[in-house]
């Protein structure tokens, strides 16, 4: 308990409070489960929910928040490309044109008939690229820089706790109403 | 309960007539059209019988087809080795060549066609019936949950195994019988120092290769198989029947054990199973990843069908459990192992192709040059066509898309065997048509009937499995 309270308590320090432009209802919850059906009966209600953290990646929550389909997988077939075409023009140069090789004795000197000894090494930089831009596209996309401050408003998400952040629509009451009904622990 | 619809019957009883005709047609010209090459086999056979003509054997031999071969060979064997000249090598492109000359001269390749078909056939059939199985028994193994709602379908597709496992030990006996040469080191003499046909290299491996223990490998496969679906499918019966939870979970437990058993078996049956009847087909050629590559084949041509079956279902409104998520992971499986089955195929290939000796390239030299055709089509159908289509998630998720990739890659596995099959058992005299697609076609019927009436005596949903729930709410 102890330990829990101090490593809180260092966290907040790094904790940087975000200006509150729209007002809005931050609610706590402790169980996955209790979340998940409080969002679809949020949502239902026609509430925004501007943004959930958790400590842990949560089944479904993207799907039940309504978001987009990622668009990564697409972005990684482009690299995947591009790592192809790297391996396709690297050895065509290196192995054909630049210093010509004799591929286990068999000097055609050409690269569709030499291919099967560089299928390797397209694989590999197929993957080396898909992989590697896939995630500093991520980082990018999501604005992750080293040094970046913490956006998370409560230190808690990051152990053992779900907040969710609802923008207020008519009365702040009958939101924080909702949100109790549904199993909220805590509202902020 | 799943009910074997009446149209679904007449589909299969037509396959089954079409493939009628096409078996019988398949014995019938072939005798016909090379009935000339067929006697002349035939003769040589019978002379070959009597010990005492094998001098005129030899003669005539290298007077008739011989002659043919002979250059044939000679001419084949030199482009494959290296064209510096080498004293060694020389030699023994020479002695590879007489070998031939007399195995083209002693059965015509062409007469070995029907059987070779209906092997083919029975082969590709067998593989998707056990490699159904073996998904059944890793499911149990693996203590997966998400398939339980697919388990019915695999135990269904398992109990086809016997039919073309017979259908192949038959044409294994007949093999030995030498009514027809498929097996080339079963000829006769082959094994014997001095006679006509002796080759050493067989020689060299006639404690593996002979016919009393290959057929007794062949039957040991088909009991121990057999018997391990037929376990499996009776624990899954009483599995159903249990009332008690102690009782649901001992007969789990009990299927969980028994899948183990027959995993550490086929882990060693696969291998020795695809020497046996397809590699023994080449008989001097020889790959230490060819059980692997085997399985590969077999077993996404038999995730295949369990999906495509399960699509059936659905389409027909049975099955209301499984749904877009079973499909999606059953989807994965077929885009992962088709790109699994490329790699086996490529490292087999590409380490050959690399040190280019002489005895393991003309295994690919045929194929290349004679079979480039339908070579050629099942790598397109293999890999680049499954892995294109069925990369993306949405497209996993759409029954429509697997249909067709599924269609391809069962189409692909097809010619893949066929060209596993036939370079070694007709060589050059080989020929794609409708009489093999005819008997794909019996073998399809056949399937569709025994599959589906054992997919009618239990329900299609295990209804005591332990994680039938986890099953039911599988989401990905």
């Amino acid at each position: 308990m102890d330990t829990t309270n101090t490593q809180t308590e260092a966290q907040e320090a790094h904790v940087e409070k975000p200006v509150r432009e729209i007002p809005m209802v931050r609610a706590l919850f402790d169980d996955d489960d209790v979340l998940l059906k409080s969002v679809a009966a949020i949502r239902e209600k026609g509430y925004k929910i501007q943004e959930v953290f958790t400590p842990f990646p949560v089944h479904g929550l993207d799907h039940a928040l309504g978001l987009k389909g990622t668009r990564i997988a697409i972005a990684a077939f482009m690299y995947g490309l591009l790592g192809l075409s790297t391996a396709i023009a690297m050895t065509y140069y290196m192995m054909i044109i630049d210093w010509p090789m004799n591929i286990g004795g068999k000097p055609s000197m050409s690269w569709g008939e030499n291919m099967p000894a560089f299928v390797p090494i397209m694989f590999e930089l197929t993957v080396f690229f898909a992989a590697h831009l896939m995630v500093w596209t991520f980082f990018i996309r999501n604005g992750l820089y080293p040094g970046r401050k913490a956006m998370n408003p409560d230190p808690r998400t990051t152990d053992d706790m779900f907040m969710m952040e609802v923008e207020v629509l008519g009365e702040r009451e009958d939101l924080e109403g909702l949100l109790k009904e549904t199993g909220a622990v805590e509202l902020q | 309960m799943f009910e074997f619809s009446n149209k679904a019957k007449r589909f299969s009883w037509i396959l089954m007539a079409i493939g009628a005709v096409a078996l019988v047609m398949n014995f019938m010209t072939n005798d016909a059209a090379h009935g000339d090459a067929d006697g002349h086999g035939t003769e040589m056979h019978a002379e070959a019988a009597h010990g005492s003509d094998h001098g005129a054997h030899a003669e005539e031999a290298h007077d008739g087809h011989g002659e043919e071969a002979h250059a044939e060979s000679h001419g084949e064997h030199g482009e494959a080795a290296h064209t510096e000249s080498n004293d060694e090598h020389t030699a023994m492109q020479a002695e590879a060549g007489h070998g031939h000359a007399e195995e083209h001269a002693h059965h015509s390749p062409a007469a070995n066609k029907p059987w070779s078909r209906l092997f083919h056939n029975s082969f590709f059939f067998m593989a998707i019936a056990l490699g159904s199985l073996f998904f059944l028994a890793i499911q149990y193994a693996a203590q997966a949950g998400w398939s339980v709602t697919s388990l019915r379908i695999m135990e269904a597709i398992a109990t086809f195994l016997p039919i073309p496992l017979i259908v192949m030990i038959i044409i294994a006996g007949l093999g030995v019988g030498h009514v027809h040469h498929m097996w080339h080191w079963m000829a006769e003499g082959i094994t014997e120092e001095g006679s006509a046909t002796y080759d050493s290299i067989i020689a060299g491996k006639a404690a593996y290769l002979n016919g009393p223990f290959f057929m007794a490998r062949l039957v040991a496969y088909l009991i121990v198989w057999v018997l391990f679906a037929r376990i499996l499918r009776s624990l899954s019966r009483r599995a159903d029947e249990a009332s008690s939870t102690d009782e649901k979970w001992a007969v789990w437990r009990k299927s969980r054990n028994m899948s183990a058993i027959f995993l550490v078996i086929f882990a060693v049956t696969s291998s020795t199973m695809a020497w046996d009847l397809i590699m023994s087909l080449d008989p001097h050629w020889f790959s230490t990843l060819f059980g692997w590559y085997t399985f590969a084949g077999m077993f996404v041509s038999a995730v295949t069908v369990i999906t495509l079956v399960a699509i059936y279902l659905k389409m027909n409104g049975y099955l209301p459990e499984l749904n877009q998520n079973h499909l999606h992971d059953l989807g994965k499986f077929m885009f992962a192992f088709s790109v699994f089955w490329t790699y086996l195929w490529f490292s087999q290939y590409m380490l050959i192709w690399y040190s280019n000796i002489p005895e393991e390239v003309t295994y690919y030299m045929a194929r290349f040059e004679e079979y480039s055709g339908p070579f050629l089509t099942m790598l397109v159908l293999n890999f680049i066509f499954p892995v294109l289509v069925m990369m993306s998630r949405d497209s996993k998720r759409n029954q429509y898309f697997v249909i067709v990739a599924g269609a391809a890659i069962l189409l692909g596995h097809w010619l893949d065997h066929f060209v596993m099959i036939m370079p070694g058992s007709v060589g050059t005299e080989w020929s794609i048509g409708w009489i093999d697609f005819g008997i794909c076609a019996l073998y399809a019927g056949a399937f569709i009937q025994v599959v589906f009436r054992s997919l009618e005596k239990l329900p299609l949903l295990h209804k005591n499995h332990p994680m039938l729930a986890e099953s039911k709410l599988h989401h990905i």
